[in-house]
């Protein structure tokens, strides 16, 4: 029950918006839902609903670990909104605050989706409720932007309804009654058709993988962050890919239960690796601080699916990893978004000296890029630590090396752009179109928050938060 | 029962080789109507009892993809004046070529399949890989939008041949997913060529080029 309230409470508030008359009072629907959704979340975070076995839609062990951390995203993004949607009020919002909310309706939707076809319907969902937010800024380069995002996004999601498939069929052939129930799944376990799970857990991982923006499927990723405002990016690489893992996870333990989980984590590894690899390259070539976030956002998720290869323990740090890459991710979009206001250009070519006219992001922005780039005490430290911690417990040590060298060509890509554009004496154009953005409380306060929350999280890690990832861990892994 | 399922396949495969083969959009359009139709008919006469949830997904099919989508693209068309794919990546001999290469791969892959023994002599598994390759092959090798679109309906054709093996035992839901999607994704992409039309005066997407790394 509270798990569709969950779901309909930013449904109602986009329809709600979509209708709502005034441009000016309008984005204030993004703080109010946002509020009503956290609180809901962590209640049920804290007191979680039993999930009666079969049922399709559930707050589940997993989607407990994730969904919060989504929430108090979308929360302290939409304070964000607010302000900036006012700095923005020549363009009209209606559609942009509507999309902002189904989205948020459709990833809680999604993250509690228990079923193989209901999974696939939330995800499509949430892929085309994104549309509207990527060329809010309308220029040509943001419908390009868009183009390739629903071209390649498309595809994917294609390729994983074909994947989707695959597994039913699998079932079928197993003798299967036609429950797709990730349950049922699991229960079936060996009685799946093995040639099958495995051209659906192919499937899945690339169509879902296009989703999170893993390499080679990343393509769509640098265009739509480079062009959608901040907010978006924010929402999107917090969000919308956790979605796609959370499906990746969940398609896991299937194909674990059908005895093909070595295969599955030989796959994720290397694909894992891969991402990393092709994002630090990346990251040491961009000129443009808003593209450079999206290859760090595809390392991360790289990140995120090399955790997901190492057994129980590196699920449960990839989990942690959710959290505060999320959180800290969206503090470096949304100061990257005033920056951007501020700079009138994306590019490190004509941007400097941003230190002296946005002083507070800037300040943020530096201090985030060291937070994204694993410097202790901030969240991402300890969640890779993790994954380090689990890939060495299971022997990977090849595997461990490359991880700290991608990292570390990573950090050089990021501190090259970010201190590129921070340092310096500010150019003539920048220092005229700066004079029109004032750093208000409502566009420094957002990111200041998900950077607090991150050092947080690195600090004291709440104990019910690491139960609630060891509990994810044991509904993926379940002991027979 | 079976040949006659394999004899409408078979029409949705040579359905792809024209759509391969042929560089002018009225036609592809045309073809990829043609299949839409045909692929509305197989429910039809798959079940022995007509169900009305069974009935519905066929009308929808034959409806949304057989009369909408193919009016849209249309008029996509028409505004846009472009009626010929001119400069393909893959040239239509070479994709005539692949496609019927990839037809009899997916012909040979399938004996290697393990299928139920219902499943075995029909063609929907070679028919569905056969087709999803084809839509590959336009997405990859077109530079047109609106042929991009029609190789992304093919794809979407192919997986939904696949999808008829499980129509019996899984819920309608699944194929209902697919219909309104794949309605709302045209939709979508219908109205952001219209925008990308009136921002570069033209179809190509090769011309999207400004965001390259």
């Amino acid at each position: 029950m509270k798990s569709f309230v969950l779901i309909l409470v930013p449904l109602v508030a986009a329809v709600l918006a979509a209708l709502w008359p005034g441009n000016r009072t309008r984005p204030l629907l993004l703080p109010a839902a946002g509020t009503l959704h956290s609180l809901l979340a962590f209640w049920m975070f804290l007191d979680p609903p039993a999930v009666a076995p079969g049922t399709w839609l559930g707050f589940d062990p997993l989607a407990r670990a994730v969904l919060p951390a989504v929430s108090l995203l979308f929360l302290v993004c939409a304070w964000y909104g607010v302000a900036y949607l006012k700095v923005r009020s020549e363009r009209p919002n209606r559609v942009f605050v509507a999309a902002l909310l189904a989205v948020l309706g459709l990833l809680s939707a999604g993250l509690q989706a228990r079923h193989v076809g209901l999974l696939w319907i939330f995800t499509e969902a949430v892929t085309l409720a994104a549309v509207p937010l990527l060329h809010f800024n309308g220029t040509p380069r943001a419908f390009e932007a868009t183009w390739k995002y629903l071209l390649v996004g498309g595809t994917g999601i294609a390729l994983s309804l074909l994947g989707s498939l695959c597994l039913g069929y699998a079932s079928l052939y197993g003798g299967g009654q036609g429950d797709l129930t990730f349950e049922a799944l699991i229960a079936q376990g060996g009685g799946l058709s093995r040639t099958w799970v495995l051209i659906a857990w192919v499937l899945l991982l690339v169509g879902y993988g296009t989703k999170m923006g893993l390499a080679p499927m990343h393509t769509w990723k640098p265009e739509a962050y480079g062009e959608a405002p901040g907010i978006v990016g924010a929402l999107l690489a917090g969000g919308v890919t956790t979605v796609a893992f959370s499906a990746i996870l969940r398609v896991r333990s299937v194909v674990g239960a059908a005895g093909e989980g070595l295969i599955a984590d030989c796959t994720l590894l290397a694909i894992g690796l891969f991402s990393m690899l092709v994002a630090a390259l990346f990251l040491l070539g961009t000129r443009d601080y808003k593209r450079m976030l999206a290859y760090s956002s595809i390392e991360h998720m790289g990140i995120l699916t090399i955790g997901a290869s190492f057994g129980p323990a590196g699920v449960a740090a990839a989990l942690f990893h959710v959290w505060s890459n999320g959180l800290t991710k969206g503090a470096l979009f949304l100061s990257a978004g005033n920056i951007r206001r501020a700079a009138g250009s994306p590019s490190m070519d004509a941007v400097r000296g941003m230190a002296l006219l946005t002083p507070r992001s800037a300040a943020i922005f530096v201090t985030g890029m060291f937070a994204v780039t694993a410097l202790p005490p901030f969240g991402p430290f300890f969640s890779e630590l993790k994954v380090v911690r689990a890939a060495l417990e299971t022997g990977h040590w090849g595997a461990t090396a490359m991880f700290l060298v991608c990292l570390l060509l990573a950090f050089f890509g990021l501190t090259r752009v970010v201190f590129g554009i921070v340092d310096g004496r500010p150019r003539a154009a920048t220092r005229a179109g700066s004079q029109r953005f004032v750093e208000t409380a409502g566009v420094i306060l957002p990111p200041l928050a998900l950077l607090g929350l991150s050092l947080w999280l690195g600090l004291f890690t709440p104990d019910v938060l690491v139960d609630a990832w060891s509990a994810a861990v044991s509904q993926l892994f379940p002991t027979p | 029962m079976n040949s006659n399922l394999n004899l409408l396949i078979g029409l949705a495969m040579g359905l792809n080789l024209l759509a391969l083969g042929t560089g002018r959009l009225p036609a592809l359009i045309r073809a990829m109507s043609a299949q839409g139709v045909i692929l509305g008919v197989m429910p039809v006469i798959m079940e022995h009892e007509l169900d009305w949830r069974v009935a519905l997904v066929a009308l929808a099919t034959m409806v949304g993809k057989g009369l909408i989508i193919p009016a849209l693209l249309r008029r996509a068309t028409r505004a846009v004046s472009i009626d010929r794919e001119l400069e393909p990546i893959i040239g239509f001999v070479p994709s005539l070529l692949l496609g019927a290469a990839g037809a009899i791969a997916a012909l040979a892959l399938t004996q290697v399949l393990p299928l139920m023994p219902e499943h075995a002599g029909s063609l929907l598994v070679p028919g569905a890989l056969a087709t999803v390759f084809t839509g590959f092959i336009l997405l990859i090798g077109r530079t047109k939008a609106i042929s991009q679109v029609c190789g992304y309906l093919i794809l979407e054709n192919g997986i939904y041949l696949f999808g008829l093996l499980l129509i019996k035992a899984m819920p309608l839901l699944v194929e209902a997913g697919v219909l309104l999607d794949l309605t709302v994704g045209v939709f979508i992409i219908g109205i952001i060529v219209d925008r990308i039309q009136r921002a570069f005066d033209s179809l190509d997407t090769r011309k999207l080029t400004a965001l390259r790394e």
